[in-house]
């Protein structure tokens, strides 16, 4: 078990002008899950990949404890890693994939045997240990390979996308289950997925990265309640965090008629409008016709609660009444009294439930 | 309204009559089909017999070639379409089954007529006399199996059998393997060049290497490759084709062979380790497998397949090679192979009794090997 850190860690694949992976800079304790999350083409697979040495480094260090893997081949890191397609050896049975890292080693026979058989019991392959990939269902290949990485007892478990070729309910099911192992094992583990539902459930601190570059890196209820820019906020959450641009004025921002109170130092540098950002959950009807004003176009009532999709209008300034375009917007409200289709609407943040970014650099403006 | 009920009830009926119609037999349709496959056979074997017998009526043998390519394809195009009319003609019940029958039994046919027909006579005449006019029993047999000739013959193509598949096996996986870690260009550059000899034939190939092989008395310029560059290294002008120490000559055949034949082995190999999948590769580097572990134990695994139907084929080539020996050496000095000598004993000393019964022992000698090819062939549908 170790510690692992990025430090400045950069890839630049030859021919592209822009890094992969730009600087990157995360310490990960000791038997910790961090997950690295962003859309696709961000650099999370290539992170990962530059930790397992599959990947070329082009500047900064990798460490895994004390140590700099930095330019070691693979095989002196002892991590042991889960693939997308899972990577199962399609010649050799259940058994012999597990063990092969055990063989290559050159730990004895039954030793081999032993270590197998504890792993499979752990993930319920005990029946299919002399079959073949090619014999075995979709979750039972995926469980085969963690058992793969179980079995060596290695310092560092990486993870890429273990879970995205497994229908939904059996994704659900397996993610708790990694989980779960994960805590009860103790091993370090980078997760790698472009799922931030994922990404939420599982980690003790999720890593959010964008082009290359760390956006935050927090845990999940912190990135929840504190992104640190407007990528992160709109990123992190289902349904996604509302955005729209509003104006300045005093003591707040102004959301037609309606002031939301934000500290005057913090919006010192601010300029004329900001970005605000409420949480669909964080809304409230408005009982007059100040607030903002919401079309709906769909309702979706899931019992308790009810979801509204529908388009809000961006006012930067009450008093030219200069119109920024509509925006999409989503709203929870209670399920018994929902709104109808083509209603409009008023809506509130709750106090003390907005998140203010500033409108040019993006960045969380105060707390 | 009166238009409208009209065409309701005439759907109507149509709809009703369709599936009996179906199942009735439709004997315009079987007529029709049997006159026309009666008169295109009948046309198509007087056009060929007119081809023969009065060619003149054709002007020149372009003109033959080109009515013959006509009438052939034309000809069982038009068969088969009557044949098909036939077919739909007879009662549904019938006609399921039988069309299957139908588009097969006549190919089946021909292969029968140009495969098994001549293998039966082969086994057949082994057993008769040099000209195939009497029967002789086992005399055939007793002859070659007491002629010394053909048990060197046996050893020659056992040795051909052992080393050149093996070999061609080997080097086109380590060509494979090696213009895989080139550049897209090289590797382009490299494997046509060793692709290249494929489309020389035997016989050209041999003389292209008799030329490597030649030998001329000491002191002249040696123009043969081999000899040139052995008496640059202050050796002595040598015969190499006629050294049988350690069977020298026949593994100097053998090499024309391995050099025909690794191209073709590099090809389907090299498709194949670049369908290994990259990610196996990957795993394994991390389960701290070296190169060479990594190219045993999870490349050539996943290859095997290949390997083997690249081996198996090449083994049955080996099985017949026949040129290279007869264009070099015509069997002398010991490098005499089973197919040469049943070419000699059936041209040249006219013996078509132990010919084919030379011919029926490699029969019986390659059917394990065809069987165990076809086995491995289902296997791997089965597995895909």
């Amino acid at each position: 078990m170790a510690t692992v850190t990025f430090d400045n860690a950069t890839r630049q694949y030859p021919g592209n002008p822009k890094p992969s992976v730009d600087k990157l800079n995360i310490e990960i304790a000791d038997g910790e899950f961090l997950v690295l999350v962003g859309p696709s083409g961000c650099g999370k697979s290539t992170s990962l990949r530059m930790l397992a040495g599959l990947e070329e480094v082009n500047g900064g260090r990798i460490l895994i404890g004390d140590r700099d893997v930095t330019n070691l081949s693979p095989k002196d890191r002892d991590v042991a890693m889960v693939f997308q397609n899972y990577a199962l050896y399609p010649h050799m049975s259940v058994a012999d994939n597990m063990g092969f890292a055990l063989k290559i080693a050159g730990v004895d026979k039954a030793e081999i045997r032993k270590r197998v058989e504890e792993a499979a019991k752990i993930l319920d392959l005990t029946p299919y240990l002399d079959r073949k990939p090619k014999a075995l269902s979709g979750g039972q290949r995926q469980r085969v390979a963690m058992g793969r990485a179980i079995v060596r007892s290695p310092q560092v478990f990486l993870m890429d996308e273990p879970l995205s070729n497994l229908d939904a309910k059996l994704r659900v099911q397996t993610r708790t289950q990694i989980a779960s192992l994960q805590r009860r094992l103790g091993v370090t583990t980078v997760y790698v997925t472009h799922d931030q539902v994922e990404a939420m459930t599982m980690g003790d601190r999720v890593a959010v990265l964008k082009d290359g570059i760390l956006q935050q890196c927090d845990s999940p209820r912190r990135m929840y309640d504190h992104p640190a820019n407007v990528f992160v906020a709109g990123f992190i959450g289902s349904p996604a965090m509302n955005l729209m641009d509003v104006p300045v004025t005093d003591g707040g921002v102004d959301l037609h008629g309606h002031t939301v109170p934000v500290a005057r130092e913090d919006l010192t540098n601010a300029g004329k409008h900001v970005t605000l950002g409420v949480r669909p959950e964080d809304l409230e009807l408005s009982s007059d016709t100040s607030g903002i004003p919401v079309t709906v176009d769909v309702v979706e009532e899931l019992g308790a609660d009810a979801y509204i999709y529908g388009t809000a209008e961006q006012k930067l300034l009450e008093a030219t009444g200069e119109n920024a375009g509509d925006v999409p917007f989503i709203a929870r409200v209670d399920g018994r009294r929902p709104p109808e289709k083509g209603e409009k609407i008023y809506l509130k943040p709750k106090p003390g439930h907005v998140h203010v970014f500033n409108a040019e650099s993006g960045l969380r403006i105060g707390d | 309204m009166t238009a409208d009920t009209s065409t309701v009830r005439s759907r109507g009926r149509a709809r009703s009559d369709d599936p009996e119609k179906s199942l009735r037999a439709n004997p315009a349709k079987i007529l029709i089909g049997i006159v026309g496959m009666v008169v295109i056979v009948w046309f198509l074997a007087n056009l060929f017999l007119a081809f023969g017998y009065h060619p003149e009526w054709f002007g020149n043998k372009i003109v033959i070639a080109i009515l013959a390519i006509i009438g052939g394809v034309g000809g069982a195009a038009l068969l088969f379409f009557f044949l098909n009319m036939f077919i739909e003609g007879l009662p549904s019940r019938l006609s399921q089954g039988a069309i299957p029958y139908a588009f097969i039994l006549p190919g089946l046919f021909f292969v029968g007529l140009m495969l098994i027909y001549p293998t039966f006579q082969t086994i057949n005449y082994s057993f008769a006399n040099a000209d195939s006019t009497a029967y002789v029993g086992l005399a055939n047999y007793k002859t070659i199996f007491g002629d010394p000739e053909f048990w060197q013959s046996i050893l020659n193509n056992v040795l051909w059998l052992l080393i050149v598949p093996a070999v061609v096996v080997a080097f086109g996986v380590i060509v494979a393997v090696l213009s895989d870690k080139l550049s897209a260009n090289g590797e382009k550059a490299s494997k046509s060049l060793i692709f290249l000899p494929m489309a020389i034939s035997f016989v050209g190939a041999t003389a292209i290497w008799g030329l490597v092989y030649a030998y001329n008395n000491p002191g002249q310029t040696q123009t043969g490759l081999l000899n040139a560059i052995w008496t640059a290294f202050g050796g002595q002008p040598q015969t190499w084709l006629q050294i049988e120490t350690a069977k020298l000559n026949s593994i100097l055949l053998m090499v024309i062979l391995i050099w025909l034949q690794v191209g073709f082995a590099m090809v389907l190999l090299s498709s194949a380790i670049k369908g290994v999948p990259e990610d196996t590769i990957e795993a394994a580097r991390i389960d701290g497998a070296g190169e060479f572990q990594i190219f045993w134990q999870v490349v050539i695994p996943q290859i095997k397949g290949t390997i083997i139907t690249v081996f198996v084929t090449v083994f049955i080539l080996v099985l017949k090679v026949f040129d290279i020996v007869y264009v070099s050496t015509n069997g002398a000095y010991n490098t005499n192979v089973i197919a040469n000598l049943f070419f000699n004993k059936l041209f040249a000393a006219s013996q078509a009794g132990q010919a084919t019964a030379i011919v029926v022992v490699l029969l019986i000698a390659v059917i394990p090997l065809i069987w165990y090819q076809i086995k491995h062939f289902r296997d791997e549908e089965a597995n895909r």
